[in-house]
């Protein structure tokens, strides 16, 4: 099959990704759930815990950083949902994983044209 | 004997749901990519499909990682919308077509096509925001009934896009061999080249995109030569959602013609299109006249 790493600044979800992940997907899938996102807003450390998230799981989730969550088995599919918890959407996301400022995700977005 | 009378591809970003409820339509970010829909409008109404068979990719709204199927179809009266966790508005529900589902499911296994069955399915944003593009003055009752199919881009390793590209073909075999008289239109959302995650977020390959457009009209085939290593290269980590277009025009067997398609750049982090194609000249309708 393809060998599916090594593809320059592009992570692709593959087992070990998912192995690692998965409850840290979990719970971030839970966020689909308003009351769910309201007892993580109450409560982090309480939430994670009851998803079983590891330490490296839970110092991503404090550190609200994209690239750290993905490295710690995350999926973007469900942290977006994270990020949802915070108004953030896909140019914030992308803004922060690029370094650039929003504005210049954005123009950069529309240089693509 | 029901016929696809075409096939309909688009982009289905779940910011085009917050530019809906805003009325965000006529504004210049937005004018390009809504007013591709306008001849797609009046092909339906002239059409006036029955039934819309929406290929698409879950983003976690109905499978999580527990169970991920390859390919998965509903077998539902009604599908429901929900909450994605991102705050767009929820759509109504959508009525769907056990019968001809069951008779798809049917013809699929028995043609070696071994997917999912589900009779219960929440539908996300993939698939409802294009139906919502299609019929945009439609409320709370749809004007088609429709059948879900859904194609696993979440968790590696996804179905080639040769795969996809049987599925299409299994699929416009098994409605073809429908006795009920129905018109069906397919319809693939996603794509095209976008990457949400990893430090090249927000790529986008305009040229691989128009390449794409272009082959998927003329020479479909030739986009099933791609491996999905090439495809993320080429599109961007999300930007397998081309795989859904590669399965519309598989299910598109007779002569097939461009109705109208556009390409505009960027819609959200994604390289926005639409594409419709009408299917004309198969057997089942001369057979019909």
């Amino acid at each position: 099959m393809d060998d599916l790493n090594g593809i320059p600044g592009t992570p692709v979800f593959q087992g070990e990704q998912a192995k690692k992940g998965y409850a840290l997907n979990k719970m971030c899938f839970s966020f689909n759930d308003a009351a769910n996102r309201a007892a993580f807003k109450e409560n982090e450390d309480a939430y994670m815990k009851k998803y079983g998230l590891s330490a490296e799981h839970c110092a991503a989730i404090k550190s609200r950083n994209v690239l750290q969550l993905i490295e710690a088995g995350g999926n973007v599919y469900y942290l977006a949902k994270f990020a949802g918890i915070f108004g953030l959407n896909v140019q914030d996301i992308g803004a922060q994983q690029t370094g650039m400022s929003i504005d210049e995700f954005k123009s950069f977005l529309a240089s693509q044209g | 004997m029901a016929r696809i009378i075409g096939g309909l591809t688009t982009s289905h970003v779940p910011s085009i749901g917050g530019a809906i409820a805003r009325g965000d339509q006529e504004t210049p970010y937005w004018k390009p990519f809504f007013d591709a829909f306008k001849p797609v409008h009046s092909w339906l109404a002239k059409e006036k499909p029955d039934v819309a068979v929406v290929i698409y990719n879950d983003h976690g709204l109905n499978f999580f990682l527990d169970k991920m199927p390859t390919f998965a179809i509903g077998a539902a009266a009604k599908y429901d919308n929900a909450d994605e966790g991102w705050g767009i508005p929820v759509l109504p529900s959508f009525e769907g077509d056990p019968d001809l589902s069951w008779h798809i499911i049917n013809d699929l296994v028995d043609h070696e096509f071994d997917l999912t069955m589900c009779q219960e399915m929440l539908v996300d944003h993939a698939f409802t925001l294009p139906v919502k593009l299609m019929y945009p003055d439609a409320g709370d009752h749809w004007p088609v009934k429709v059948v879900p199919v859904t194609i696993n881009s979440v968790q590696h390793p996804l179905p080639t896009a040769a795969r996809c590209y049987k599925l299409g073909q299994a699929i416009g075999r098994a409605v073809a061999s429908y006795p009920k008289d129905l018109k069906v239109v397919v319809v693939g959302t996603g794509g095209l080249s976008h990457q949400l995650d990893g430090t090249r977020a927000g790529f986008i390959n305009k040229e691989f995109d128009l390449l794409c457009m272009d082959k998927i009209l003329n020479d479909p085939v030739a986009l099933t030569k791609y491996s999905n290593r090439q495809i993320i290269e080429q599109a961007g980590s999300q930007g397998v959602e081309l795989m859904t277009w590669i399965a519309m025009r598989g299910a598109l067997q007779g002569h097939v013609s461009k109705v109208t398609s556009t390409y505009h750049v960027p819609i959200s982090n994604t390289g926005g299109a639409v594409m419709l194609l009408a299917n004309d000249d198969q057997p089942q309708a001369v057979a019909a006249e």
